[in-house]
């Protein structure tokens, strides 16, 4: 059997460890509960397998054949040829977990470095080796707010996605934190302040604000919030999308405490929306409360620079039901793939990345809005995704679709005060040819 | 024999590069950054030469035998990696409309169809993006279950002292309080104990079976009536499924919840840490309560179906699907046959090392009888008497080329060296391995303490690494 190079040496095995028979090794289960075989089809070669896969692949519509502009914060990026070639390598990609780090220093060198440019771009003192995503970052962040303050109220604004909100009431339940809504400002999109202050006391543990937030929009009375989150002692929370960290603010700068995002944007592929990469990082002073792995510098026993897991004692293999976290396995080769991509771009690649995308997500929202009867929800200033209010949402994208383009993530499911609304993302990877169509299938909905 | 790369490699921050001038002004000031972000400016050239010499000093599957028990890890297939990087599923988006999607769709709901079949339970989710993230997800369904049943006194899971660490770790999260049992002289759930700590307000039992001793709980019919008898569940972490393909099924022993790993079982690479699949597997009166989206079949198209009652989400939309996807390629090219097949290997390969090594004498091997895929040695006569320890053995096996097993776990065996050698090993590479470890126990305590000397750095402190800890660039130029 292929992979399995003993497979044709299985009886000579046996007899050299004394057992007759295959069925000996297995007669330690109960007999009632032994069986023959498994209902499933026998196997197929290799060739058979390509093949089944590329009819399954037919029959999905990637973004080469027909482009989208599919806001909510997951969108395609291009990825150069050398992130793939770095994360082929089959030394990192089929490694373990680093348990043995003087076999592991590749490994825990690129990670070290992920962990700093994480740092670098969001502004903050210290970043963890990743957790799954945004969402579960989301997640951990709210659980590390209340192991730093015990207080149990956990606010977040409504600007932000239906999963993250799902999520985050999962991770909450057990460690008993009430989850408090703030509604947003219908006009501008933005957190709503004065809402805020009154949803914030003295049991609220931390607060959350995304920057761009879900519906594109930048939070820029940031300054404000967080005075509003420190005067009451709580922990400020941010969420970001990184590409926008080439010219946006790192939330450091404006006193957040924690900032997660995800990161999957930094390399790796859309890949139907996972593997995905859970960005992590807070102020030094809160460094013991991190959940996840943490990678730092020490020396061998001669002296030399090496690197290592350290702080595991927050972890589940050391403190159990202890543990700062459950999480185990995290992202490794995604936030692989993140350090490589930004070794690539650069401080300049960065920067350029992130103008693009600002200067394609404002040029599509006037192309878009020039167009009778579409109009843009909310004033305040967006980054590569934006709301547009549509003449009517749902049959426009059958339109589009039959024309082989996607148009916008339609919201009225997840917001039902924004019918007909439909959140538009744009990226380098959108072409004029594909902006042109899109708006020239709009104008004939006008 | 294999021997690591060694370079100086220096951090890409300290390679040439430099930040020049103010960032362009794009945005309001409020929202404008002041500095350049501190990203070196370098070219592919020097990068790509950075991360190869970093890959260099990594020990992956692919370069030797990797026999970390409880972590399965096996050859991951070539073509797994390749056709999911086919655009038509790396470059598909979550949100598009379902008509454009069903290729990926049919491949979760088939995905789902296999794992019921491999572990004899009712449905599958795929959200969960890791085993530990399972395990919470299982217990989050079996509170939601209790809760439902107007059962809600029932705060306390209970596990042996032999579990992984997530296990504990995800009760906690889940809001539970923890009851560790000691397991007995034979390695396996103490049934009296069990029976004396199951009380009505027992929510579940976690269980790993094989555990990981690598003993196959025999008792597990009686365990399963005493759990169930108590109105409590039965919770199966799948991290050591690999022992049991086509021989037994979770479903069929009688638990309630299964997590499977797809980045151990069904090959999909560990990638250095991550990212995995931790797949959920309940019988039939828990379906309701599984996580949304599930994927429907209707008049052969498939559909996401929202319309439930639901414990809501884990994870942003449906689990890391490039890992799923490879896991599918992998059942279809195992199959029936192969998957048994594995595990008929995978335990042999176990049995035959176990034999070999507890025949040497150089380590004692606690508990009798039959292991399953992977088995428990004890360095703890070699400390007694030449004061070499778990680690130093583990080191000192780098010195020769090879990984180290799991050390140090389980808790309940004294300097552990846990084995778990899989299918993927030629009887050569067992034969190696073993007669290397005999080495090393014949070894003067002074080479085995000093190892490793042939890898990229020596011992490394890891205490040092606590005591000042540096993590990050700007962490290091504070501390020069």
């Amino acid at each position: 059997m292929k992979f399995i190079p003993n497979s044709a040496i299985k009886n000579s095995m046996l007899k050299e460890i004394g057992i007759t028979d295959i069925d000996s090794l297995f007669s330690d289960i109960p007999k009632q509960i032994r069986i023959k075989n498994l209902n499933l089809q026998d196997d197929l070669s290799q060739q058979e397998v390509e093949e089944w896969l590329r009819k399954l692949g037919k029959k999905n519509k990637s973004f080469c054949e027909m482009p989208n502009f599919l806001g909510g914060g997951i969108k395609s990026h291009y990825i150069p040829a050398a992130v793939k070639s770095i994360i082929s390598r089959s030394e990192f990609y089929t490694s373990y977990t680093p348990y043995q780090p003087e076999a592991s220093q590749g490994f825990l060198q690129a990670m070290f470095e992920y962990q700093s440019m994480v740092a670098e771009i969001t502004g903050m003192d210290i970043a963890n080796a990743s957790v799954y995503d945004g969402a579960t970052a989301l997640g951990e962040a709210a659980l590390m707010c209340t192991r730093i303050n015990k207080r149990k109220t956990f606010v977040v604004p409504t600007n932000i996605s239906w999963d993250k909100r799902c999520v985050l009431k999962n991770y909450t339940k057990g460690a008993g934190i009430k989850v408090k809504k703030i509604a947003y400002n219908r006009e501008t999109g933005k957190i709503d302040l004065d809402n805020l202050k009154k949803n914030i006391g003295d049991d609220t543990a931390g607060v959350y604000i995304e920057n761009p937030n879900f519906f594109g929009v930048f939070e820029d009375e940031v300054e404000e919030i967080s005075t509003i989150v420190k005067e009451k002692q709580s922990v400020f929370v941010v969420g970001v999308d990184p590409i926008s960290l080439g010219i946006a603010k790192g939330p450091g700068e404006y006193g957040a405490d924690i900032v997660i995002g995800e990161g999957r944007s930094l390399g790796n592929p859309v890949d139907f929306g996972g593997s995905t990469l859970g960005i992590f990082t807070c102020r030094n002073e809160f460094l013991r409360q991190v959940p996840g792995r943490i990678i730092g510098i020490t020396k061998d026993k001669e002296g030399k620079r090496a690197f290592c897991m350290t702080l595991q004692t927050r972890e589940q293999h050391i403190r159990r039901g202890r543990a700062t976290s459950n999480i185990c396995t995290n992202e490794g080769l995604c936030a692989l793939a993140a350090v490589a991509y930004l070794s690539l771009l650069g401080s300049k690649g960065l920067e350029q990345l992130s103008i693009t995308n600002f200067e394609k997500g404002q040029l599509l929202a006037k192309k878009i809005t020039s167009i009778n009867g579409f109009e843009k929800v909310f004033n305040g200033v967006h980054f590569n995704e934006f709301v547009i209010k549509c003449p009517d949402a749902h049959q426009l994208n059958k339109k589009l679709i039959s024309e082989n383009i996607h148009g916008g993530l339609i919201l009225d499911s997840l917001h039902p005060e924004l019918k007909n609304c439909m959140l538009f993302g744009i990226t380098e990877m959108h072409n004029n040819e594909s902006i042109e169509k899109l708006v020239s299938v709009l104008k004939e909905c006008e | 024999m294999y021997r690591s790369a060694i370079y100086d490699e220096p951090l890409l921050i300290e390679l040439e590069g430099k930040i020049k001038g103010k960032p362009e002004k794009v945005l309001p000031l409020s929202l404008q950054r002041k500095e350049k972000v501190n990203i070196p400016d370098l070219d592919e050239t020097q990068i790509v030469r950075h991360f190869l010499r970093l890959s260099q000093m990594n020990y992956g599957i692919e370069t030797g035998i990797y026999p970390l028990g409880s972590c399965t890890m096996k050859y991951n297939p070539k073509i797994c990696e390749e056709i999911s990087r086919w655009d038509c599923f790396a470059m598909t988006h979550p949100c598009q409309d379902e008509s454009t999607i069903q290729g990926n769709l049919q491949i979760l709901y088939e995905l789902e169809q296999m794992l019921c079949e491999i572990t004899g339970m009712h449905s599958f989710t795929l959200q969960p993006a890791a085993g530990a993230q399972g395990e919470f997800t299982g217990l989050l369904l079996a509170k939601t279950y209790h809760d439902f049943n107007k059962d809600f006194d029932r705060n306390e899971i209970i596990l042996p002292d032999t579990s992984h660490g997530t296990n504990p770790a995800s009760a906690t999260m889940a809001g539970y309080k923890i009851i560790e049992i000691p397991s007995t002289k034979e390695g396996t759930v103490d049934l009296e104990t069990l029976e004396k700590t199951l009380s009505d307000k027992t929510a579940c039992f976690m269980l790993t079976n094989p555990n990981t001793l690598g003993i196959f709980e025999f008792d597990i019919l009686k365990i399963s009536k005493m759990v169930h008898d108590k109105g409590a569940l039965l919770y199966y972490d799948g991290a050591n499924i690999n022992a049991i393909m086509g021989k037994a099924r979770p479903g069929d022993m009688g638990f309630d919840i299964v997590h499977l790993n797809l980045h151990k079982t069904f090959s999909t690479p560990h990638g250095g840490g991550g990212p995995g699949a931790g797949p959920i597997g309940v019988k039939k009166k828990f379906e309701r309560f599984l996580p949304v989206p599930r994927v429907v079949k209707k008049n052969d198209k498939y559909h996401f179906n929202y319309d439930h009652e639901s414990i809501g989400k884990v994870k942003a939309f449906y689990g890391n699907f490039s890992v799923l996807l490879k896991a599918y390629i992998y059942i279809l090219l195992m199959g029936n046959n192969g998957l048994k097949e594995t595990s008929e290997v995978a335990v042999l390969n176990s049995n035959y090392m176990k034999k070999k090594i507890a025949d040497s004498k150089k380590y004692e091997l606690p508990y009798k009888g039959l292991r399953k895929h992977e088995f428990v040695i004890s360095c703890e006569r070699l400390r007694q008497e030449k004061g070499i320890r778990a680690l130093d053995v583990a080191k000192r096996l780098l010195d020769y080329g090879l990984h180290p097993p799991t050390i140090y776990f389980p808790l309940i065996v004294k300097e552990a060296l846990m084995i778990e050698p899989t299918e993927s090993e030629s009887k050569k590479n067992l034969d190696e391995y073993i007669e290397t470890l005999i080495k090393i126990a014949e070894e003067n305590t002074d080479t085995v303490k000093n190892a490793p000397s042939n890898t990229s750095v020596k011992r490394v402190d890891e205490a040092g690494a606590i005591k000042n800890p540096i993590l990050t660039w700007k962490s290091l130029q504070r501390y020069k």
